[in-house]
């Protein structure tokens, strides 16, 4: 507990005394939403999320003291929710993933256009990733988490969070067949271009 | 290479069609059974008094 050293008289700028800062606990609220999509992409089943959210909840109010002030709270509410899935997993790792419909069918589907995949398409593809390459990229895909901040929440090295990133979305463009797609209607066009353009000169 | 291109390309898609899955699912509305568990707790687990000692009953 290293606190700035600064005399008593001069009024604290940016580093408030712990005693006056609120409990942390209160924060948790706000997170709700967040842990429950995390949840939700992990499990790919809405109830199973919302019972990993309300465990989460408890074990994070009654572990409050083991959360370092200033840290970043959804960090460890993330780590405590798949810490929580991954031992309740393990122990079902017999039973087959329950993925619900509302998971994939929750929104109705919109339309391809302009670089935009069908949703329900995407949803299905990435509810097939395992659970390791579905976890890093709602991590650092898509809830901002840097590979190092996903590294510590996930307990491993930078390199595998990479790597899993990477795999990820490889498989994820193999299963919507993006990089097929596009290669192709780009070297049709340009062979197309060089068979129909009319001799120079 | 453009095949670097193509595949950050690729990436970038991919990246974004997750964030609006997460966003999505981020818009749901908060179950009240969360916000009700939470008053639950905070009413027997009140906050700590600021400045005052921890009680460590269990």
């Amino acid at each position: 507990m290293t606190r700035d050293p600064r005399p008593a008289t001069e009024p604290p700028v940016s580093h408030p005394d712990p005693r006056e800062e609120p409990d942390p606990r209160e924060e948790i609220v706000e997170h709700l939403a967040s842990l429950r999509a995390f949840g939700m992409s992990l499990t790919r089943n809405s109830a199973t999320a919302d019972d990993l959210v309300q465990d989460t909840i408890v074990k994070a109010w009654s572990n409050i003291d083991k959360f370092e002030p200033g840290t970043n709270m959804r960090a460890w509410l993330f780590t405590i929710l798949r810490n929580t899935y991954y031992s309740l997993h393990r122990k079902r790792s017999r039973e087959v993933a329950d993925v619900d419909g509302d998971y994939a069918a929750q929104l109705s589907e919109k339309p391809a256009h302009d670089g935009r995949l069908a949703m329900t398409d995407f949803r299905d593809a990435f509810a097939q990733l395992p659970d390791d390459q579905r976890e890093v990229l709602i991590l650092v895909g898509a809830s901002g988490f840097s590979y190092e901040e996903a590294a510590g929440m996930c307990g491993c090295a930078v390199g595998t969070i990479k790597s899993r990133a990477n795999r990820g979305r490889k498989r994820l463009a193999e299963l919507m067949q993006l990089d097929a797609d596009e290669a192709l209607e780009m070297t049709d066009a340009a062979t197309l271009g060089v068979v129909n353009a009319p001799p120079s000169g | 290479m453009s095949r670097n291109r193509k595949r950050s390309k690729v990436d970038e898609q991919i990246d974004e069609n997750l964030r609006r899955v997460y966003d999505d699912m981020l818009g749901e509305a908060v179950p009240d059974r969360f916000l009700d568990l939470i008053e639950q707790l905070r009413r027997t687990e009140p906050p700590r008094p600021s400045g005052g000692k921890e009680r460590d009953d269990a």
